[in-house]
């Protein structure tokens, strides 16, 4: 599993497989349905949800907005908690200081609990390619990683996977990573449960150093927030004798009261809980309670080229409870995989591209997997305009322009014109032909009109001079592509 | 160039369109969410804490001060442990009435160690109505963090009303952050597996909260 994905096919080929896949489409279809009203009942419990999410977008953004100072708080709050910090300003960086780390206390395994800034570096292959073994302790990743495929939702990474499957993959893999699977294991939750707990149970135990990620740093205390559910991260935090936590540098929030908004709008948008099972917290080194070293990486890897994209730096907003997966037609359809990276779904569709820039045919194509129907930001608890983003993004492929890259002011060439027009095409053509992932986007047209170009620029140019570009939104674009029969008619 | 260097560099210029917000930033974002959700009196706030950690799948006992050892030493017969895990600050007297071998959590014990406990009997930091969570601070009747993570079964106490607020907010005003904390809301819980749930992967699969009023017998 790499963090990059190499070789991925652009969006719609990839979602063209998924859609090709009855079991898949069945479980995301009930997953994504099921969390989703849960999701909506736990939030109408709080009658002031608007104004949290108001607060959780003005913290983030006051945040983003002076970063460097609330990194240097924070670096130096841990310090003088007794934790080190180092800066990685790549993924392969990141991962030397981790193996480095790791190397110097003498061990060759580490557990892990799940952290998606760990398997966007592709922590794990440079651990392997180091002699240590990294195990995922988190049940759904520890199918994932048995299973050797990878995540496909932020919140439930192996939704993927029925019963039968997991039964499968525990009974043939388990014994090959260390305790094997109990004999007559059957295809029950409970009993699958219960295996994932003797087979880690004995790793957690022995193991002498923890890797993590983290969903909240707060700069004025140097204080780290980890919030889960089974308790293999509280396993992870307190049981090694070191811990090292990589997180991206946009997780800041600047003080200890902050939490009070995040710890409210996360549980209830992710796992539509009142309150997740475990929150862990931890400021450096605690005397005789839990890791006696504890090392902070923190984590650029494109973080600051999207800061410099004033429409797009909003994505970095983004507190991971995959709200805006549930929501979204085309990804219930798609499936986490055809995004080609750790960050599915609409939010991924904004972050990796401006993470790892639009250079490659899956990363140029990401802004097209959306229908633009809003419904990602009318649930987002932290009021990221996902659509806005989308369209900006779409324009950048199209149209190239100033960009920042690696921290190098860059002018992005347009995509090559027929890449541009087949990711185009073709996402619009595997949207329109699943005509339910259209329904409600009419809040495109109102919302992005000034983004939209009569004719594409650039190389588009010759493209949007034989076909009419669909005018927003004095016609909405399904009407359009209805009236036209599909664009086909078009002009006559 | 050093690495952070290079970072806080690339930070600085990625803002340099941005103008830089000179409030002080207790002013900055806008704190106009409720405290508390609901109007509720102090006996209905720690009913509501009751009914949402049952909610969660918590077994709730609630009790006067005087009944305490002998409800902690049912509790423990049911469970059967053979040995139960006291903080060192415990109140003696919390389990004077007590059968299991009482083990204390010394620094030199492996984890390997306390696996082989049945149960541990622990205090509170704090507990929250809304949302059903009792939070632990490392303090002497609480223990280390691995005392309430181990062993499979999970009883804590939580003097009510005074260690119970309303609401997230309330509970983080009362807490230090340079002490790790530990949040549970309910048992370990699961929903990987086809979205059932299923109590308990890592973490304690029991865990039984005592509401208890008046000041315990034998006091801290
Ligand atoms: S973009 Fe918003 S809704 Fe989507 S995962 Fe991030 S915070 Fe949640």
């Amino acid at each position: 599993m790499s963090g990059t994905f190499v070789g991925m096919p652009a969006f719609p080929e990839a979602a063209h497989d998924a859609l090709a896949d009855p079991t898949l489409r069945g479980n995301l279809r009930h997953a994504t349905r099921t969390i989703r009203a849960k999701r909506a009942r736990a939030v109408a419990e709080l009658p002031d949800w608007a104004r949290l999410r108001a607060a959780g977008r003005r913290i983030k953004d006051h945040t983003l907005r002076h970063l460097d100072r609330y990194l240097e708080q924070l670096e130096e709050a841990v310090t003088a908690a007794g934790g080190t910090v180092h800066w990685a300003a790549d993924a392969d960086e990141a991962n030397r200081i981790v193996t480095g780390l790791v190397r110097a206390t003498g061990e060759s395994e580490v557990v892990k609990v799940k952290s998606m800034a760990t398997q966007e570096i592709g922590l794990n292959e440079a651990l392997e390619a180091a002699g240590i073994r990294a195990y995922e302790t988190d049940l759904a990743e520890l199918i994932v990683q048995l299973g050797g495929d990878r995540p496909s939702h932020i919140l439930v990474p192996a939704i993927h996977r029925n019963r039968g499957e997991i039964r499968e993959i525990f009974a043939r893999e388990m014994g090959d990573w260390g305790r094997p699977a109990p004999a007559g294991l059957t295809d029950t939750p409970a009993d699958l449960a219960e295996a994932a707990r003797l087979h880690l149970r004995e790793k957690f135990l022995r193991a002498k150093v923890g890797i993590s990620g983290a969903n909240f740093m707060v700069a004025e205390t140097g204080t780290l927030v980890v919030v889960e559910s089974e308790g293999n991260g509280r396993m992870c935090l307190t049981l090694p004798e070191t811990l090292i936590s990589v997180v991206g540098i946009e997780k800041i929030v600047p003080t200890w009261r902050d939490l009070e908004v995040f710890l409210q709008t996360l549980p209830r948008s992710s796992t539509a809980e009142r309150m997740n099972p475990y929150t862990s917290t931890w400021t450096g080194t605690t005397d005789e309670d839990g890791p006696a070293a504890f090392h902070l990486v923190l984590l650029d890897n494109g973080r600051t080229d999207t800061l410099a994209d004033e429409i797009g730096r909003q994505a970095l907003r983004c507190i991971r409870c995959s709200a805006c997966l549930n929501v979204c037609p085309v990804y219930e359809r798609a499936g986490g995989h055809a995004y080609g990276s750790v960050y599915p779904g609409p939010i991924g569709a904004i972050l990796s591209p401006q993470l790892r820039g639009t250079g490659s045919e899956i990363d140029a194509s990401l802004p097209y997997a959306s229908s633009l129907c809003g419904a990602c930001y009318e649930v987002c608890p932290v009021a990221i305009d996902i659509p806005e983003v989308l369209v900006h993004l779409r324009e950048r492929v199209v149209q190239g322009g100033p960009a920042v890259r690696e921290g190098n002011r860059v002018v992005l060439k347009p995509a090559k014109r027929h890449a541009a027009e087949r990711a185009a095409m073709r996402a619009a053509r595997w949207a329109l032909t699943h005509p339910a992932a259209l329904r409600g986007g009419q809040r495109l047209a109102s919302r992005t009109r000034r983004l939209h170009p009569r004719t594409l620029p650039g190389p588009g140019r010759a493209w949007s001079a034989t076909r009419d570009l669909p005018p927003v939104p004095a016609e909405p674009f399904r009407d359009w592509w209805q009236r036209t029969n599909g664009g086909r008619d078009d002009g006559k | 160039m050093s690495s952070r260097d290079r970072v806080l560099g690339r930070v600085r210029r990625a803002l340099a369109d941005v103008t830089p917000d000179e409030r002080p930033y207790a002013e900055a974002v806008p704190r106009d969410y409720l405290r508390e959700h609901g109007d509720r009196t102090v006996e209905q706030t720690v009913d509501l804490l009751a009914a949402n950690l049952a909610d969660y799948r918590a077994l709730v006992h609630r009790c006067a001060s005087a009944e305490l050892p002998g409800l902690l030493a049912r509790l423990l017969a049911q469970r059967g442990s053979a040995e139960v895990l006291v903080p060192a600050g415990l109140p003696a007297q919390w389990l004077a009435a007590a059968d299991p071998v009482r083990v204390h959590d010394r620094a030199a014990d492996t984890a390997h160690r306390l696996d082989r406990v049945g149960s541990v009997v622990t205090g509170c930091a704090v507990a929250i109505a809304e949302t059903g969570t009792i939070v632990l601070d490392g303090s002497p009747d609480q223990g280390r963090r691995r005392i309430s993570l181990v062993p499979d079964h999970h009883v804590c106490v939580v003097r009510v009303p005074e260690q119970v607020v309303s609401s997230v907010p309330g509970a983080l005003e009362r807490l230090d952050p340079a002490r790790p904390l530990t949040w549970i809301s309910g048992p370990s819980a699961t929903s990987d597996i086809e979205l059932d749930r299923v109590e308990g992967v890592h973490g304690p699969r029991t865990l039984e909260v005592v509401l208890v009023t008046g000041e315990p017998a034998g006091g801290r």
